[in-house]
């Protein structure tokens, strides 16, 4: 019996390629395949009870699990975070890793070019006004560039490069043409609200699909929250290293300041916002556990300095009366606490139950809603002594937006810690409320600069 | 009989968590019994039920825990439905029942009105 085997068939060798598989998918983890593999050796194990062999029912049981390609697809449309870093990999496997590079490069070269573009028009870093003109447009001169990998790297075609050179030649003329020539107040909101403008150009290239599925947009914030650090990181490195430059040279007695300050920072910048998305893009599997980690410890950080913020308000009776660059600190810090409640809530994964962090961020969220309405409590005390000017109509729109932001988070929040349901409603909160976000910043680059 | 893609996934929520409110169990016995609700009818790609539970449970309708299987000793994932989840069970049970009352009301008039053309004149 034992020389003569019908069925050279090894069930462990079948199991471990099935297995092997659905490995080379991120989108399931080992703990998914565990479970599809009992599923599995139980419909086996039923079907050697009806008298088949072991190669027989393997065959049938596989086939009932099904495509195993149709089966990874749907696993990542439950766990889109799990996508956003298979889709990385499998993409870093093939040649395309070369010339997304070279995409890349060219691009920061011409945003790099667009920026001494103005001073070869006659409008030099020193000129009159160039201040002004450089600090509004500074956002104009690199993110479209970005945008226009990512048109080249999804495959949007003319409708994209329609779409990003429209808005960008839009928002020239109307820089050039009107805010250029509003207030002082205008141009300064201008310049913090551009450019969350055109990262939003940015988004609608990024996820591909103009904007469309929800596991794309909660792709880009999470890219956005990466974004951000490789770019911290590379300018720092920028830094460092045109400082050494500079002394260096300075030791040797030659003179390049100038070549410093008109070429290598304004360009290297330029390039480097360009770069540093393609890097994100390409390699953020690097970096992939640092944000979360930055969130956690900046999470009760923010929390408990928010509640002493608070407290002391309350205690001194000064929180009625927040004088204007108190209130200029308090939208900052809303904003950021914002900022980390996203990140935190893209980068968890949503299947894992309710733990402590979750009270602290929901903690974070009702002492931020605090602070919002003392906040919007002094700003509306000010307009009704004070009337209405740029930055306290900005600063009462801000506040508003943000106020319905976190109520909802709250809310929703709640509901999650409270087995009410599923962190799924946070996530939907999250990605619905983002165009809000991005329209009241388009009020104020278009209607404020006509209004004052 | 070939249900329509449509139908499926439609009834595939109300009866996943009909099945699991029967009592804690796992994605192989959550097949059978819809085999066997079914007549055999209803045959589902078995792998597609477990985006469907990992979904259910993303959605706080569903807790899951590891446990070993009494038989054999393997591995095995077990689901149970949360507080949240029955509710959910009895909303989706009253819409179906209304839609499933509709749908008998004109099986039957259907049925009434083919008796009468046939009516011996």
């Amino acid at each position: 019996m034992t020389t003569y085997q019908p069925n050279a068939f090894n069930v462990e060798q079948a199991l471990a390629d099935w297995r092997a598989h659905l490995t080379r998918h991120a989108a399931l983890t080992a703990a998914d395949i565990d479970e599809l593999e009992s599923h599995l050796l139980d419909q086996m194990d039923a079907l050697r009870a009806q008298g088949l062999r072991a190669d027989e029912a393997f065959l049938i049981a596989s086939r009932r699990v099904g495509n195993l390609n149709e089966v990874t697809r749907e696993y990542a449309e439950v766990y889109s975070g799990r996508l956003w870093r298979q889709f990385n990999l499998a993409e870093q496997d093939t040649h395309w890793l070369g010339r997304q590079m070279v995409t890349a490069f060219v691009l920061a070269i011409c945003a790099a070019l667009a920026i001494k573009l103005p001073s070869w028009l006659g409008m030099s870093f020193d000129a009159v006004n160039a201040d002004w003109f450089y600090a509004t447009h500074l956002s104009l001169f690199c993110l479209p560039f970005l945008a226009c990998y990512f048109i080249w790297q999804r495959q949007l075609g003319a409708k994209g490069l329609f779409l990003v050179a429209g808005v960008s030649g839009a928002l020239l003329l109307w820089l050039q043409g009107v805010v250029l020539n509003a207030s002082d107040a205008s141009k300064q909101l201008v310049i913090i609200h551009l450019p969350l403008v055109l990262w939003f150009l940015v988004g609608l290239t990024y996820t591909g699909d103009w904007w469309r599925s929800f596991a794309k947009r909660m792709d880009f914030i999470r890219y956005s929250g990466e974004y951000f650090i490789y770019f911290v990181l590379i300018a720092l490195g920028g830094g460092v290293l045109s400082a050494l430059t500079l002394g260096l040279f300075y030791f040797i007695g030659v003179e390049i300041e100038t070549i410093v300050q008109q070429w290598v920072i304004p360009c290297g910048a330029m390039g480097a916002v360009v770069i540093a998305g393609w890097l994100v893009e390409a390699k953020q599997a690097a970096v992939e556990n640092m944000a979360p980690v930055l969130a956690r410890i900046f999470t009760p950080l923010l929390a408990l300095m928010l509640t002493l913020l608070v407290v002391t308000m309350i205690v001194t009776g000064q929180g009625f009366a927040i004088e204007r660059d108190v209130l200029i600190a308090l939208d900052l810090l809303l904003v950021i606490v914002l900022a980390l409640v996203m990140y935190s809530v893209s980068a968890r994964d949503s299947s894992k139950a309710v733990s402590l962090m979750d009270y602290l961020t929901l903690y974070l969220i009702a002492v931020a809603l605090i602070v919002d309405m003392l906040a919007l409590s002094a700003i509306s005390m000010r307009i009704g002594d004070l009337g209405f000017t740029a930055n306290r109509t900005a600063a009462l729109g801000e506040n508003l937006v943000l106020l319905v932001s976190l109520a909802g988070y709250a809310w929703h929040y709640f509901k999650f810690v409270r087995a009410r349901s599923g962190f799924h409603a946070v996530e939907q909160w999250q990605t619905r409320y983002i165009p809000i976000y991005v329209l009241w910043a388009v009020v104020v680059v278009i209607a404020f600069p006509l209004a004052w | 009989m070939n249900l329509s893609k449509d139908l499926i996934a439609a009834s595939s929520t109300p009866l996943v968590l009909g099945i699991i409110a029967e009592g804690e169990t796992y994605g192989y016995e959550i097949v059978k019994r819809v085999e066997e609700l079914s007549g055999g009818v209803m045959n589902w790609t078995d792998g597609m039920l477990y985006p469907l539970l990992h979904r259910l449970e993303q959605q706080g309708l569903l807790v899951s825990r590891w446990g070993a299987a009494k038989d054999t000793g393997r591995k095995r994932k077990y689901y149970s439905v949360t507080q949240l989840g029955q509710q959910t069970l009895s909303e989706q049970r009253q819409q179906w029942q209304v839609i499933n009352a509709a749908l008998n009301r004109i099986w039957h008039d259907m049925a009434q009105g083919a008796n009468d053309d046939y009516l011996p004149a």
